[in-house]
């Protein structure tokens, strides 16, 4: 009994693990595709379509501009959120609640719906669409995430401490900048990475706001046009590995600094 | 000692600058988005009379309501077959794997979250396709003789999009199971359950809220998403993202995809009051 509960457990991960990476192994194998289609069979391994990748003009000016859409915008969000985050938490303000709402309202919200918003505003003030549009689009979704992740760490533990550099001299902004944010420098550089991940990722917005400099996930889908092509699955691949690096670099930087967690009883 | 209302002063000065930037680039352009769903679009000029046509003839156009429908079934399908899946997956990951690799396990599981959406759309595309990995491991194993039309069909997006939400449960799961006391487990013990009655009476029931909140999080993401359909499901049976998606890039129509955004809108918000109770961020 013992036994057959533990092969339906190992069979059931197994499964399940099976299918999460199934399409993402299939994605970096055949990146490495010698032939023109990255169907089965295999017949590489080859750089071949890494080295296409690398020497398209478009893809890596692409690249260039999501990162500074993803770095930039998300440092806004950012500080957005913190500000806001501080002021909630530090400050006993009368009627707080609605406005909470409101910042946080975009999460609710499809991407489509936000993009279409902006879409038809810019239109009608005569804003053209650039990468500062689509910018602007990623801080509006982006900024509510950082102001939840920051917002939820602000504990009353550290109040205290902020009362002591108070009481010692130091003034509002002194102790904001001295105090405050180093301590909750984990949430906020866990914002600032989760951000840069989603925006860097976003397709909607970006597709819908930018014009002539487009992000990388935008000219990935004009790639697709042409169909099932290893050269997609190459640059899918340098995609999926940044992302990663920054996740583990969140992982091992951040989170394994203290103890390891264990459960509260 | 500042007085109460000059503190209050500098409280909101801090949380002015996200209020304006909600205010201008979220708030705006949504009232923006309602007027120009009350206009009518004739030729390749705006019509600024307001009148309710738009939503009028979502109701008259058959193919509009078809892709409500579709959106609404496809989503249901989804966040209920992703539930089903994800939830012994965390369970296993929670009870199962010792503590020293639980985070290793959940990384691993959440791995491929990372990859960006629309390449990941498109990496199913290459296991699902004619000529794909899974028809050809098929034909190779002798289950079938000729390859499965998958790619292109609604089959297709469900798998999309179970694989991403598969992922996002069980973090939200994990993240439920493992922060209840296992005095609730002790209690049931002594009071003489065994393991299958305490997780049916007793955890199942703690990880409710949980559970919905994930299934919201589902709900929302999946029902406005429009690359999974398109790239996998491709143009036969349409969603209302890919219809909002035709009336802006097509035709240019924005009244009327402003129109099916609200009508689109109202649709989370139901789904958002229906779960309201599960949805209140709290601070720890």
């Amino acid at each position: 009994m013992h036994r057959l509960r533990t092969i339906g457990v190992a069979g059931y991960l197994l499964l399940l693990y099976g299918f999460i990476f199934l399409p993402v192994v299939t994605l970096v194998l055949f990146s490495f595709q010698e032939g023109r289609f990255p169907i089965p069979p295999f017949n590489g391994p080859s750089l071949k379509w890494y080295q296409a990748v690398f020497s398209d003009n478009k893809l890596t000016s692409a690249l260039f501009n999501s990162l500074m859409v993803a770095l930039i915008s998300s440092l806004v969000s950012c500080l957005l959120g913190f500000l806001a985050a501080y002021g909630f938490a530090r400050y006993r303000l009368p009627g707080a609640a609605p406005i909470k709402a409101a910042i946080t309202a975009p999460l609710t919200v499809s991407y489509l719906i936000i993009g279409f918003g902006l879409l038809v505003t810019f239109n009608m003030i005569g804003v053209s669409r650039s990468l500062l549009t689509v910018g602007i689009g990623h801080v509006v979704i982006n900024t509510p995430l950082c102001f939840a992740i920051i917002y939820a760490s602000m504990g009353d533990h550290q109040l205290n401490i902020e009362r002591a550099a108070r009481d010692l001299g130091a003034n509002d902004w002194q102790v904001m900048l001295r105090v405050t944010a180093p301590m909750l420098l984990p949430s906020i550089i866990a914002a600032y990475f989760l951000s840069v991940t989603f925006s860097w990722d976003e397709f909607i917005i970006a597709f819908l706001l930018s014009r002539f400099d487009v992000t990388l996930p935008v000219e990935i889908w004009s790639l697709l046009r042409s169909g099932l092509n290893p050269k997609t699955n190459a640059v899918g691949s340098v995609v999926f590995l940044i992302s990663v690096v920054i996740v583990l670099l969140l992982e091992f930087i951040i989170f394994r600094r203290g103890a390891p967690r264990d459960r509260k009883s | 000692m500042p007085s109460e209302a000059a503190l209050q002063r500098k409280g909101w000065a801090f949380v002015v600058p996200a209020l304006l930037w909600t205010l201008a680039f979220f708030i705006i352009p949504f009232a923006v988005m309602v007027m120009y769903s009350l206009w009518q679009r004739a030729g390749t000029s705006l019509v600024k009379t307001w009148s309710f046509d738009n939503y009028a003839s979502f109701f008259e156009k058959s193919h509009f309501v078809a892709g409500l429908i579709n959106s609404l079934e496809i989503t249901a399908l989804v966040t209920v077959i992703s539930i089903v899946l994800a939830y012994p997956l965390a369970w296993i990951i929670a009870e199962r794997v010792s503590p020293r690799w639980q985070r290793m396990a959940l990384i691993l599981a959440i791995l491929p979250f990372w990859t960006s959406y629309v390449v990941r759309s498109y990496a199913w595309l290459l296991v699902l396709s004619r000529n794909g990995y899974l028809n050809q491991t098929l034909i190779n194993l002798g289950v079938i003789d000729t390859p499965l039309e998958i790619a292109a069909t609604r089959v297709a997006t469900v798998t999309g999009f179970v694989h991403f939400f598969v992922m996002l449960l069980t973090l939200t799961i994990y993240a439920n199971l493992v922060q209840l006391s296992p005095n609730y487990r002790r209690a049931a013990a002594d009071l003489g359950a065994n393991g299958f009655q305490t997780f049916w009476h007793v955890i199942l029931p703690l990880t409710i809220p949980g559970v919905m909140v994930g299934a919201f999080l589902t709900f929302v993401l999946c029902i406005g998403d429009y690359i999974t359909p398109q790239i996998l499901g491709g143009n036969n049976e349409l969603v209302l993202p890919q219809i909002i998606m035709l009336q802006i890039t097509r035709r240019a129509d924005f009244p009327t995809a402003a129109a099916l955004s609200i009508i689109l809108m109202v649709v989370i918000s139901i789904a958002y009051i229906a779960c309201a109770r599960w949805l209140k961020m709290e601070r720890t």
